[in-house]
């Protein structure tokens, strides 16, 4: 045996173009049907000609009449834009948080950052601010700066308890507990903001035009391009951190910047769409029943599914009650949570 | 390469002192096995050694000035007593883990690393379970999947510990065999922390007697295992059969 003729034998578990296409497929499912389907019917081809006209380089009639084109371009499109964004966002925090922590329940919020996004949420809700539209409304921003104030607390909190995942996993919640004792204080105080506030904490996707995506793409792209730099080195630290370091690298240096960048990403979401829960447990665990645990394969395919889930989440919210809407938290767990159950029964694979 | 030097070493866990002026040496290629009761510092020793722990004193490794490094993993691979299986992970997957000194914790896997993983679950008789999980395997199979890991590292110096406490009487033998074989063909310096006095004085070159955090006495296995030390360190009562083999323990 030589090493020459040798590798091709040996299968290594890694992101297949196969997995990748099926990602894409899916992902450009969603998206066709999140701006094909809502109050006006619209073809789903033309939606599909228009989308390819919409690329650099390629010009085709989609057939669609002005009317519907500006449907289709300014009102279905940012939303499902930020979809995808919030939904591979939170997917891959979530897959990201798992990894860092080596442990299945871990989701992005686990580290006061739903607590604190909470928290500021109501607190420029309560506090009547005013209403500055798009950049300037200052509930997504409170949100935001509530978010990152839990996920710094926990961390101080956290190195001062010892240096275990599992003293950082209980100073957060410490924090979120701390942080929703003051929420729920100022939500006493101003019991009229209730209906709200509440609001707010079940999520939406909703966009006035391009604003919000363009405030989630450049945190997603942070996310992104760090989280999966770090993909093969979260594998070494499923050995934990004792044999992770004795492989030679650095396990609490690369949690922390896991985790950072997945919290960066995932306080941006919840900013823009409010507290969408389950998301960054399903997607993920998904992934791993259906395509195998490394984070090679399962980090990327958590941003194709992630934001197809989140784009399908979205069109149920909007569709099943019409002309009401659900709030999207609703729809991801009441749909999501069933699909898992089914998922987790048929699956023959140990994920966990 | 693979030789090691230990001089005053002093590890302290907390407030509790565990090792207290250990001296040791340990020469290249040697297969040394160190014996001593519970809460000795055994499995201090060899956490310390591999770079786990703070320490005073001074231990150097031939070829490796630096003593603790990042770059250790290339010089020391580490069978920890219980290693941490994670879950879902395939045996190829977890072997060609001990690639990552080599390709550092971002790159791609090169085909040298493939090649090595490939020579090694060949070597190890693992070509069967490659596509299994490794949580799927017998105390057996895990145990060499677990030692593959440590040899993929191609390190000239490899730490056991207690690398035969999940086994059967016949896997003991078959494990403490296979890594004389490998020790042999690949030039190993190996330190083993072993339970079963007869096993530790029937493999390897010589023993380390350690109680207390300090050496007793380093030497062959008629040297160190007596009837006065084993009573003086252990509290056990014994008679020793003077096998061909080494010296047998024999409770009474």
């Amino acid at each position: 045996m030589t090493a020459a003729d040798e590798p091709e034998i040996l299968t290594v578990s890694r992101l297949s173009g196969r997995q990748v296409t099926i990602g894409i497929a899916v992902l450009f499912a969603a998206v066709t049907a999140g701006l094909t389907v809502g109050p006006v019917d619209i073809a789903p081809h033309r939606v599909v000609l228009e989308l390819l006209n919409g690329l650099p380089g390629i010009e085709i009639d989609s057939g669609l009449s002005e009317i519907h084109q500006g449907i289709v371009e300014k009102i279905r499109l940012p939303r499902v834009v930020l979809g995808v964004l919030v939904g591979a966002t939170l997917s891959l925090s979530g897959a990201a948080y798992q990894g860092a922590f080596r442990n299945p329940l871990a989701d992005p919020y686990l580290l006061g950052i739903a607590a604190g996004a909470g928290l500021g949420a109501t607190i420029a809700i309560t506090s009547d601010l005013g209403d500055g539209a798009g950049v300037f409304d200052p509930v997504p921003l409170a949100a935001f700066a509530g978010a990152l104030v839990g996920v710094v607390a926990s961390y101080m909190a956290g190195h001062i308890g010892g240096r275990s995942t599992a003293s950082l996993v209980l100073a957060g919640v410490a924090v979120a507990s701390f942080l929703t004792a003051c929420q729920t204080y100022v939500l006493q105080a101003n019991s009229d903001a209730f209906r709200e506030v509440y609001a707010w904490i079940l999520g939406r996707i909703a966009t006035s035009g391009w604003s919000e995506p363009a405030l989630m793409l450049p945190y997603f792209l942070v996310t992104v391009v760090v989280v999966l730099r770090y993909r093969r080195a979260l594998d070494v630290l499923a050995v934990g951190d004792e044999e992770a370091a004795a492989l030679g690298i650095n396990p609490r240096r690369i949690r922390a910047i896991v985790v950072v960048a997945a919290s960066l990403g995932a306080a941006a979401a919840v900013s823009v769409s409010g507290l969408i829960g389950f998301v960054g447990i399903i997607v993920p665990h998904t992934i791993r029943l259906a395509f195998g645990n490394s984070n090679r394969i399962v980090l990327p395919l958590s941003v194709l599914f992630g934001g197809a889930f989140m784009v399908m989440a979205d069109l149920a919210a909007r569709t099943l009650v019409e002309p009401a809407e659900l709030p999207i938290g609703v729809v991801t767990a009441f749909l999501g949570a069933p699909f898992f159950v089914l998922v987790l029964r048929t699956s023959r694979r140990e994920v966990w | 390469m693979g030789g090691i030097r230990i001089q005053n070493l002093q590890v302290a866990i907390g407030d509790a002192e565990i090792l207290r002026g250990l001296d040791l040496e340990i020469t290249s290629g040697e297969w040394l096995n160190i014996v001593g009761p519970n809460g000795a510092g055994k499995t201090t020793l060899l956490r310390t050694i591999l770079g786990a722990l703070d320490y005073q004193g001074s231990i150097v490794l031939d070829g490796a000035p630096e003593h603790p490094s990042p770059r250790l993993a290339r010089s020391i691979a580490y069978v920890p007593q219980v290693p941490v299986i994670p879950p879902g992970m395939l045996v190829t997957d977890y072997v060609l883990l001990g690639r990552t000194p080599h390709r550092g914790a971002f790159a791609a896997d090169s085909p040298i690393d493939l090649a090595v993983t490939a020579e090694v679950l060949e070597r190890l008789d693992l070509g069967l379970f490659m596509k299994r999980e490794v949580r799927s395997l017998s105390g057996g199979e895990r145990q060499r999947v677990v030692m593959a890991r440590a040899l993929a590292q191609e390190t000239p110096i490899l730490l056991l510990d207690e690398p035969t406490t999940a086994l059967d009487l016949g896997h003991q033998q078959d494990m403490l065999q296979l890594i004389d074989e490998l020790r042999h063909e690949r030039g190993l310096t190996v330190v083993a922390t072993l339970h079963d006095l007869t096993l530790a004085a029937r493999f390897g070159d010589r023993l380390a007697l350690i109680d207390t955090g300090r050496l007793v006495q380093v030497g062959t296995a008629r040297e160190v295992l007596t009837i006065a030390t084993i009573k003086t360190h252990f509290h056990a009562d014994v008679r020793i059969i003077d096998d061909e083999g080494g010296p047998v323990v024999v409770p009474v």
